[in-house]
């Protein structure tokens, strides 16, 4: 818990500056699904803004590397935000900051093992702590929404790990641009 | 199994579900596991007597299938029902020895004086020679499943001397569909899975099911507003209102034994809590507060409630007073334990235990006291969501085959294990309903 505290710390003051590298974004086509599998190979050194180094735009959702990632993924019975969604985080906050009308839903899932009803409670304890880490980044929480569908939504319906990793997520969604 | 092949025989299984009335949806296959210290019983073909149409249910078969998936029962197959006696009087009971039989159910179909039929049924014990029961039942001809049922708790409760729970309902969700297309409905249906009612439709999701204690009403959780929300719908009228939709989590309902309360989680404090509501004033009060996940809290006969809670680490078992206090664990055995069931007399839980991958339905029997005796009572992988039936004989669970869910029926010694498969779609969430007012 502290080397998150840290870690978001360090993500704040990047922000702060607006120009420090970006690192651990990773290609969504990737797959975040497994677990304990994450080798970042696609680090890379763009600025967390957009190509102009200002405020994000619409647009910004579709085209940005950063915030078209909008998915969280988490391991199994946990709710710790792994430190390879950091980035994802701070690019989202830095939106909703530079975006006052823009409104966040962060949708938490789970897996299908275990409890229905204790996984709808996973799932909002996943999306509590996607909203506790963009808050983090200094992201308002007006801004945002917590709903969770616990294993109601799964993406991915084959009983396997592969699969169950891919589950157990939270979908960042703008219902408001 | 080859790619095309497994696609030819989803299409014919497609086919078939289309082809088949709603009445098949039912138990369809036989018994999965069997008992062999079952009590024999023949049950012998009920002749209909009367001299209007004969009735479209076979009273017989559908008593037969009753007991046979009770677990305590075996009843003796069609083809070596030599004798059929129709009374008392056509009795010969060195028959019945000779096919090793404990007892004989006879019966006959007659014409009632109001347009339906009536069933006289004498129940007899071979070693004794005596006969136990002699009772006649009327019923409408779309009630005859109604009155088959009826008389197979008559024949449990008189041999056995506990009340016979076949003729009960069980709600469960079923979904069909993919993507924008699915759909979720509550339906209901008789114990055996035949008479499937749809209760509601949405297209988002349905979960949760509770019934009240007299049966009338099921209390369930809905997406439908985009938030979860508990509903109360009256099964006669279809009437429905909305008794929970606070900010957050509103799941997982539980009636009070006197119907005048209902337990639920609400994170509207900002993480989950069990909550009672008073019915009548809608008055909250809050039974947990802990920072970790309390949910699914179900009541224990003498007013209690056990839940789960995630407060030692992992999802147990807990108990608590209805107005809060400390709660005390109630499981010790397995890392994973969810969604008690409690039975009538509060001495057997049930509950969905998971040790590494493997998720089953564990039975503690608390009867002898301390931390009390467990038995695994099924064998699957994804097993989830036991429901006892009221007389506490048997269980009712959901579970997944293939990327399917289906639901099973399992005797509470777990003995006896019974697929509900429904024609279409993906089944869980089964709640089993009180006994039906007489």
């Amino acid at each position: 818990m502290k080397t998150n505290k840290t870690v978001l710390l360090v993500a704040a003051t990047c922000l702060a500056l607006a120009a420090c590298s970006k690192k651990n974004v990773r290609d969504d086509t990737a797959g975040h699904g497994t677990t304990g599998t994450s080798s970042d190979t696609t680090t890379t050194t763009r600025p967390i803004g957009n190509s102009t180094g200002g405020r994000f735009t619409p647009s910004d959702l579709e085209t940005n590397e950063c915030l078209r990632q909008r998915v969280v993924y988490f391991d199994f019975d946990q709710d710790t935000l792994k430190p390879e969604f950091q980035a994802v985080v701070a690019c989202h906050a830095k939106y909703l900051m530079d975006r006052p009308e823009a409104r966040m839903t962060l949708e938490g899932n789970a897996d299908e093992r275990g409890s229905r009803q204790y996984n709808i409670a996973l799932g909002e304890r996943r999306g509590n702590a996607v909203m506790a880490a963009v808050r983090g980044s200094g992201g308002p929480a007006s801004q945002m929404t917590v709903i969770s569908y616990g294993e109601e939504r799964p993406t991915c319906t084959e009983s396997n790990e592969d699969c169950w990793g891919k589950n157990r997520r939270v979908e960042i969604v703008y219902s408001a641009k | 199994m080859h790619p095309m092949k497994r696609f030819l025989a989803l299409v014919l299984l497609a086919l078939a579900s289309i082809a088949s009335p709603a009445f098949a949806q039912g138990l369809d296959v036989g018994l999965v596991v069997g008992n062999d210290s079952a009590l024999h019983i023949a049950v012998v073909p009920m002749e209909y007597q009367g001299s209007s149409a004969k009735p479209d249910t076979n009273v017989a078969d559908v008593i037969r299938a009753d007991l046979n998936r009770s677990g305590q029962f075996q009843s003796l197959a069609d083809k070596d029902i030599v004798q059929h006696p129709q009374s008392g009087s056509d009795m010969n009971y060195a028959t019945w020895r000779q096919l090793h039989q404990d007892y004989v159910l006879v019966g006959r179909v007659l014409d009632s004086n109001d347009g339906g039929y009536r069933v006289e049924f004498e129940l007899f014990d071979v070693a004794k020679q005596q006969r136990l029961l002699g009772l006649a039942m009327k019923g409408r001809p779309q009630a005859m499943r109604d009155v088959a049922h009826q008389i197979a708790d008559q024949v449990y409760e008189k041999i056995l001397g506990v009340r016979g729970a076949f003729w009960t309902r069980i709600a469960y969700v079923t979904s069909t569909g993919l993507g924008a297309n699915k759909k979720y409905s509550l339906m209901v249906a008789d114990s055996d899975g035949v008479n499937p009612q749809s209760v509601v439709h949405s297209s988002e999701a349905l979960l949760s099911p509770a019934w009240s204690p007299d049966g009338n009403k099921l209390a369930y959780t809905s997406f439908e507003r985009g938030n979860s929300s508990i509903y109360i719908q009256d099964l006669t009228t279809g009437q429905r209102e909305v008794v929970a939709a606070f900010k957050g989590i509103n799941d997982a309902s539980a009636f009070s034994p006197d119907g005048k309360r209902l337990a639920m989680s609400l994170s509207k404090s900002g993480n989950p809590e069990i909550y009672v509501m008073d019915l009548a004033s809608r008055q909250l009060t809050q039974v947990t507060n802990h920072y970790s996940i309390d949910t699914e809290p179900r009541w224990t006969p003498d007013g209690n409630l056990m839940f789960t809670s995630d407060r030692g680490g992992k999802p147990q078992i807990y108990q608590v007073g209805p107005n809060g206090g400390e709660p005390t664990r109630v499981s010790f055995q397995g890392q994973y334990n969810a969604s008690a069931t409690v039975s009538y007399d509060g001495r057997k839980v049930a509950m969905a235990q998971g040790n590494g991958n493997v998720y089953r339905i564990a039975l503690l029997d608390r009867s002898s006291g301390g931390s009390g005796r467990w038995q695994m009572l099924s064998p699957g992988n994804l097993d989830e969501s036991p429901s006892f039936a009221p007389n506490a004989s048997m269980v009712l669970y959901a579970t997944k085959e293939g990327s399917r869910g289906v639901l099973y029926a399992v005797s509470a010694d777990g003995r006896v294990r019974q697929r509900l498969v429904l024609a279409d779609g993906d089944v869980r969430e089964p709640a089993w309903s009180p006994y039906r007012q007489r």
